[in-house]
């Protein structure tokens, strides 16, 4: 081979480099005028495992997004605008997507980031606070996270799992009369055996110590398609109530086996994940008279649902595969996110001015966001969602869970209203996690008085 | 970075020398432009490309090279690479967190070593079985271990979510947390494991691991330490997919739990190698790219095509159709994988700039 032809082949090599390194510089250069929209990006998952529950939510998002830029004109005149990135619920894809979108597009910064997934959340939860981009994940995520001072960036906003054992006891103790009765019962949980089913152990035993009841923990390994030896054992041990907190199929296998076994259906209480009409309607009519504590109330008959059908579901502007989802649990809570990044973001404009909020500006909305009883009337979410205010020590907020009851067609709220969860109590405990936490990664806690 | 497959495929005559040494000039010449090009990028490249694109892509590849070690030259199938990566993640964990005067490479090693044990545990059944049911074994394996880092607090340091998260990274006082650093710290790994890797398939073990693969009765009779050959294999195999594990969980994802490494993983690493090639080093990053760069390729190219016109679901079902018949399409085009397909076409070209 002569010299003339080797440095021919360098110099295309060299050219092909340069190619493939200018093709990596491209997604540096956004364009940099001045944006007059806010961009939000949805990490979704309409393919793989969980797919049939993911879809309902981003139709229930994108509807109240759609509701917001076509009636009310945008946030405050700012319209939204949003694409999809589809993360299939794994972790992989969840940060692949969010180093996609974390730059904003066409100069429009990202405020907010909703992960849509427990490990996705998990993973970025070191990521948003060196980006600053705030994660917001309502009833899933790192309990530690309410507080603030450790976790800048993440916002388990409304109802962590620890609250969700606390006001599952609490709605039990409404059953029976009172928290004093507690005393003696015997209750049961029934969990995915993962770190999600896991992470109610530790309030549970502090509320057991606390009340006096007996806490009985069964694991179910994962997926939980055969539960005949978990629920011979609760009939062996015959609790009072069962707290079921399951994952994917198997919260109808346990329903079913539950019935088989003779263990009645209205002592169960399922959990946030647990209970949507995808949980119930495959175990069939066994499952009427079942209960569910949820931060999503079922229904299409809160006033936003109103407005939604008027605006976006009469004239085909909805997102919705399938109209009976309209109203549904999953649905609802696509409405319920979308409300809270809407009213963080308009918070922050109210302080930063009115135009595109980036996500720092969106932390500061969202440890400032108040929605009122009054707010919440105004917006037409009275009953759907709860009263909400939320600081740098406190990123939950609500803390409470309504109980519906499947009546073998839909869901009913049996509680008495929102079932408040014993924050004072788990608060302190929830705090000196956060501390080992910081003491772990050698953080240094912010100031909780900005 | 070279294929070992093809090294067997010498000619005699005086154009096919020629040929092959022109072949293995423009081999080296473009690994060195390669890595040239892999310390320049984060020069160029921003968060996206470090923390979603390469970091993944390199570490993916360790561990196709620590899998394709034990199944690819010394013919041992396993499920185990899951499992394997998160001894190595928790054990790393562990060091960095109760031994933190220890500097972070040495943790990283010990974390491998350790998971390295844990293979010649797990290899133990290979003395005795082969085949199908060796790949049993190695699924018992996979699930024992994913059960165990669920089921005891001690290993994640009692964390309300069993997850574990990196320690703060830093060598000698030097923070490596940024995507550079993490980028640098994966990269450094991948090159040092892949020189020592190319270096042992080619000494003494490669040979009997070879040996083992190609006939272990053979070898045994002719005087080829089998059952050690086939340990050494498991413990070299655990080690690099441990050393993995760990930069798969602290330089790339930052937390994760026992279900980051589960039976899916296991799969991915082994369709990796076997798209990329058994039995060669550099089929590792070509199966790596293959499982985890065309996927994101499609999704921007479907997305870039059709976003908004389609809807995103079926899109998204379309690149995963698109995405399996990719794969039939290569494996049919030529079974023994990329890195073979690749050296075929290094040979042809430089047959034809030879002459």
């Amino acid at each position: 081979m002569s010299l003339r032809k080797q440095k021919r082949i360098m110099s295309r090599a060299i050219g092909l480099a340069a190619l493939v390194l200018s093709a990596a510089a491209i997604g540096t250069t956004a364009s940099a005028e001045d944006a007059k929209t806010q961009y939000f990006p949805l990490a979704t998952f309409r393919v793989g495992a969980y797919a049939s529950s993911g879809i309902p939510v981003w139709a229930g998002e994108i509807d109240y997004f759609r509701y917001i830029n076509e009636v009310e004109g945008g946030i405050n005149g700012i319209k939204l605008v949003w694409d999809e990135c589809e993360t299939n619920w794994e972790v992989e894809k969840g940060v692949e997507c969010y180093e996609r979108v974390k730059a904003g597009k066409n100069g429009s910064p990202v405020p907010i980031f909703l992960p849509h997934g427990d490990p996705i959340s998990k993973a970025l939860t070191e990521k948003s606070v060196a980006d600053k981009i705030p994660l917001v994940t309502i009833a899933y995520g790192r309990t530690e996270a309410i507080d603030g001072r450790v976790f800048p960036y993440s916002f388990p906003v409304v109802f962590s799992f620890w609250s969700e054992a606390s006001s599952a006891v609490n709605f039990i103790a409404e059953k029976v009369g009172g928290k004093d009765k507690l005393k003696g019962l015997k209750i049961a949980t029934v969990y995915h055996d993962s770190p999600y089913g896991k992470e109610t152990q530790v309030p549970l035993a502090h509320l057991a110590k606390t009340y006096g009841f007996e806490d009985i923990q069964i694991p179910v390994p994962h997926p939980g398609n055969e539960q005949s030896a978990q629920w011979a054992k609760i009939r062996q041990l015959k609790p009072d109530w069962v707290f079921l907190r399951g994952w994917g199929v198997m919260t109808p296998v346990a329903i079913k086996t539950a019935a088989k076994v003779g263990f009645p259906v209205d002592h169960i209480v399922g959990g946030i994940w647990s209970g949507s009409e995808e949980d119930v309607r495959p175990a069939g009519a066994v499952a009427k008279g079942y209960l569910a504590i949820t931060p999503f109330p079922a229904g299409a008959n809160f006033e936003i649902h109103q407005k939604l059908k008027k605006y976006i579901l009469d004239k085909g502007l909805s997102d919705l595969k399938d109209p009976k989802s309209f109203g549904s649990v999953y649905y609802n809570s696509g409405v319920d996110e979308a409300i809270v990044a809407v009213e963080a973001i308009r918070t922050a404009q109210a302080h930063f001015g009115v135009r595109p909020i980036n996500g720092e500006e969106a932390q500061w909305g969202l440890e400032h966001l108040d929605l009122s009883e009054k707010r919440l009337a105004e917006i037409g979410a009275t009953g759907l969602q709860q009263p909400l205010k939320l600081s740098a020590k406190d990123h939950e907020g609500g803390g409470a869970g309504k109980v519906l009851q499947w009546d073998g067609e839909k869901w009913n709220v049996v509680s008495n209203g929102w079932v408040k969860s014993d924050r004072d109590l788990l608060l302190p405990l929830i705090y000196e996690r956060a501390a080992a936490y910081a003491k772990e990664k050698g953080i240094t806690p912010r100031d909780a008085t900005n | 970075m070279s294929a070992i497959g093809t090294d067997a495929i010498e000619g005699f005559s005086a154009t096919r020398d020629t040929a092959r040494v022109t072949r293995d000039r423009l081999r080296v010449g473009s690994a060195v432009l390669l890595l040239a090009a892999l310390v320049g990028i984060p020069l160029v490249a921003n968060d996206y490309w470090l923390n979603a694109v390469l970091i993944p892509f390199l570490i993916m590849s360790l561990t196709a090279l620590g899998l394709n070690l034990l199944m690819g030259y010394a013919g041992q199938a396993s499920l185990g690479t899951g499992g394997f990566m998160s001894v190595g993640a928790y054990a790393t964990y562990n060091l960095l967190l109760r031994l933190p005067e220890l500097p972070l490479p040495v943790s990283l090693l010990l974390g491998g070593v350790i998971s390295g044990l844990v293979g010649i545990v797990a290899g133990l059944p290979s003395l005795r079985i082969k085949g199908f049911y060796l790949v049993a074994s190695t699924l018992a394996t996979q699930f024992l271990l994913e059960w165990l880092f669920n089921q005891y607090g001690w290993f994640s340091n009692y964390s309300t979510s069993s997850s574990i998260s990196a320690p703060r990274l830093a060598i000698f006082g030097h923070d490596l947390s940024s995507p550079t650093g993490r980028y640098f710290l994966t990269l450094a790994t991948v090159v040092v494991v892949t020189v020592v890797a190319t270096r042992l398939v080619r000494s003494q073990t490669g040979r009997t691991w070879m040996a083992i693969r190609d006939m272990d009765t053979a070898a045994a009779v002719i005087g080829v330490p089998v059952s050690a050959g086939k340990l050494k294999a498991f413990f070299v195999s655990s080690l690099v997919i441990g050393i993995a594990g760990a930069l798969w969980a602290f330089a790339y994802l930052g937390t994760v739990d026992a279900r980051s490494f589960n039976l899916d993983r296991s799969f991915q690493v082994m369709f990796a190698i076997i798209i990329g090639g058994m039995g060669s080093i550099s089929g590792n990053y070509l199966g790596a790219a293959f499982m985890i760069l065309l996927p994101i390729l499609l999704d921007h190219v479907g997305g870039g095509l059709f976003g908004g016109a389609i809807d995103p679901g079926q899109l998204e079902n379309l690149q995963k159709a698109l995405f399996g018949a990719l794969i039939v399409w290569f494996l049919i085009k030529e079974p023994r994988g990329l890195a073979a397909l690749l050296s075929r076409a290094w040979t042809q070209l430089a047959a034809r700039l030879g002459r």
